[in-house]
């Protein structure tokens, strides 16, 4: 209780400051590299309650350098009977996307690092190419009709038969970049819906702010990058979104925002059912039913789309995808696998797993439960899944960006390549 | 003192490559710019005495693949292994803290920039005493110069930090007191 009459005393003061951030917002934005101005700790510690001060929650930043493969916790790890874990590939730097191409190539975006990789097999060997360097913030990667989209922090660019030129990749093509540069929830995921349309989120460049015009939403364009349109606000930050293979519709992660308590408010899974016209809460409103206490005056949560699901307060679900293959059992044919990347936020840890929704008829969520986990261990990471995706053969893949490593899945008598 | 850090950057730079040098003679050579005992007595050039290995290890990882461009040390870098920059990082992080300077300090920049540091939260990630932990670098008794560098860099945009949170935090701190900021920071015991 003392926690939130402090917070809400520091809530009067930022709604204050906020007024002043929002009139300044036009001169702001002419200025590349600048923010709407927070005003004072980092976009993560935005909003914490002062009595927290002392608190060592600080966001973990994983080492730089790849696990060893001999080093990785792939035997702490643990998948229901009759599923088998192996690694995939280990020297894979702060691994995070993960997309496979039309001719089995495995792409891999990182948020850290300045890399996208390329993980191919050759001769029965398996290798892990680095095939660019130097890009910002490579993290969001989408692959259709032989060409490889790669989204970094503020552009969007095109890399046609990316397969057949592995060994010497042609320079990314820039298709889009009218997006701000903001650092803080800047990285962005990428997906390509049954409309051949790119889309990609522009998070809140902070943990709680009232965004610009311009921030926490999706955007969609087209291939060629023309025709930007937003189809949909108030989403504080995305790291996961895909189809669903029988109504079409889109799903998505929501990282909702800290400092609010310990258990609240919990991270989402939503769908887009109204393109151009949902509306997911951020500031307003968290977890579909909590009026956040600065910005919330004056709105009710029944204004906007609510959460098909919850998954946890600080869990950070991130990459996700409908199970297409057919491998695994049947209950798990169009269920959701989400990566649960870990809270930091919190005092004791929870995600950093692998998480299994699966869902009604109609599209809602029947069930949630866990499909791997492992990764903490004594309060304490020792991996942490950041994507998964499902292969062409149904086996599913899953980034470790703590470690730089993959992981592969299957199920029953399917041989582990090598 | 241009001519003395083009003769200092000269000097690591041309020498630091020759790997076939022992680890010895090596670190002599970052102690040459950086100064004996963790205190650096150059301008702008960082005291790295005590700094958590994990950060030198990320920090040196980031010259290494020009993710972080300064000359000499994107130079200095190439060519070290992945566990020549962990050997440098254990290293670094046993030599002895830097000392703040001596004399009595202006006592009201000393309070402008401790209000400061709090409203900012600075020893929240850095720990109260600024002795940083982890991937988190120590600041206490840092080079004022080099703390100012630092912090412009980062409001600039011209320093690519690893994550994102000190690009953001810096951003509504003017440059006056940026300049309060580090004068106290540099007088942490």
């Amino acid at each position: 209780m003392t926690t939130i009459c402090a917070s809400t005393r520091r809530g009067l003061v930022l709604a204050a400051t906020t007024t002043v951030i929002i009139a300044a917002w036009p001169a702001v934005a002419q200025q590349p590299a600048a923010q709407p101005a927070p005003t004072g700790p980092p976009p993560w510690a935005q909003g914490r309650p002062d009595a927290a001060s002392s608190s060592p929650l600080a966001p973990i930043a994983p080492p730089p350098i790849p696990t060893a493969a001999d080093k990785l916790p792939v035997d702490k790890l643990k998948v229901p009977n009759g599923f088998k874990i192996e690694l995939y590939a280990a020297g894979v730097g702060n691994a995070r996307t993960l997309r496979q191409g039309d001719k089995g190539t495995v792409f891999v975006g990182s948020r850290l690092l300045d890399k996208v990789y390329a993980i191919v097999e050759k001769d029965g060997k398996r290798e892990v190419k680095t095939i660019y360097s130097g890009l910002y913030r490579p993290h969001g990667l989408a692959f259709k009709d032989g060409t490889l989209y790669i989204a970094e922090l503020s552009r969007i660019s095109k890399v046609e038969k990316i397969e057949d030129n592995l060994d010497n990749p042609p320079k990314p093509v820039v298709i889009y970049d009218d997006l701000p540069k903001d650092e803080a929830h800047g990285w962005k995921f990428l997906t390509i819906g049954p409309d051949d349309k790119l889309y990609f989120q522009v998070g809140a460049p902070c943990n709680i702010c009232m965004p610009s015009p311009a921030h926490a939403q999706i955007r969609r364009i087209n291939l060629d990058g023309t025709g930007a349109e937003v189809v949909a606000r108030g989403v504080r930050q995305i790291v996961g979104m895909d189809w669903n293979p029988i109504t079409k519709q889109l799903y998505f992660t929501e990282n909702s925002r800290d400092w609010l308590s310990e258990d609240i408010p919990e991270d989402k899974l939503n769908r887009l059912t109204q393109p151009g016209k949902d509306n997911f809460g951020y500031p307003y409103c968290h977890q579909g039913n909590i009026a956040d206490q600065e910005f919330g005056w004056g709105h009710s949560c029944d204004e906007f789309t609510k959460p098909l699901a919850l998954l946890g307060p600080h869990s950070a679900p991130l990459g996700m995808r409908f199970y297409t293959g057919s491998m695994f059992p049947s209950e798990y044919r169009s269920a959701i696998f989400i990566a649960r990347h870990g809270s930091w936020n919190r005092t004791k840890k929870v995600g950093g797993d692998i998480v299994v929704a699966k869902l009604n008829d109609d599209g809602t969520v029947k069930s949630i439960e866990p499909f791997m986990t492992g990764f903490i261990e004594d309060n304490n990471y020792v991996g942490r899944p950041a994507d998964v995706v499902v292969l062409t053969d149904g086996s599913m893949l899953i980034s470790d960006d703590f470690n730089g490593a993959v992981y592969r899945v299957t199920y029953g008598s399917a041989r582990v390549g090598q | 003192m241009r001519t003395f850090l083009t003769a200092t950057a000269l000097a690591c730079a041309t020498a630091l490559p020759c790997v076939a040098e022992s680890f010895q003679e090596r670190t002599a050579l970052c102690l040459t710019c950086h100064g004996e005992s963790g205190q650096s007595e150059n301008l702008e050039v960082p005291s790295l005495g005590a700094q958590p290995a994990p950060f030198v290890l990320i920090q040196l990882y980031l010259f290494r693949e020009k993710q972080r461009r300064v000359e000499p040390m994107t130079q200095a870098a190439q060519g070290l292994t992945d566990d020549d920059l962990r050997q440098f990082s254990d290293f670094i992080a046993k030599l002895p803290a830097p000392k703040p300077p001596q004399g009595a300090p202006d006592a009201a920049r000393i309070e402008r920039g401790r209000a400061l540091a709090q409203s900012h939260r600075c020893g929240f990630c850095h720990s109260p005493d600024f002795s940083g932990h982890d991937n988190i670098p120590r600041l206490a008794a840092q080079r004022e110069d080099y703390l100012v560098k630092a912090l412009r860099e980062y409001k600039s945009n011209t320093r690519a930090g690893y994550d994102a949170s000190m690009a953001e935090v810096t951003q509504p701190i003017s440059d006056s007191e940026i300049l309060d900021l580090a004068y106290f920071i540099a007088r942490a015991p």
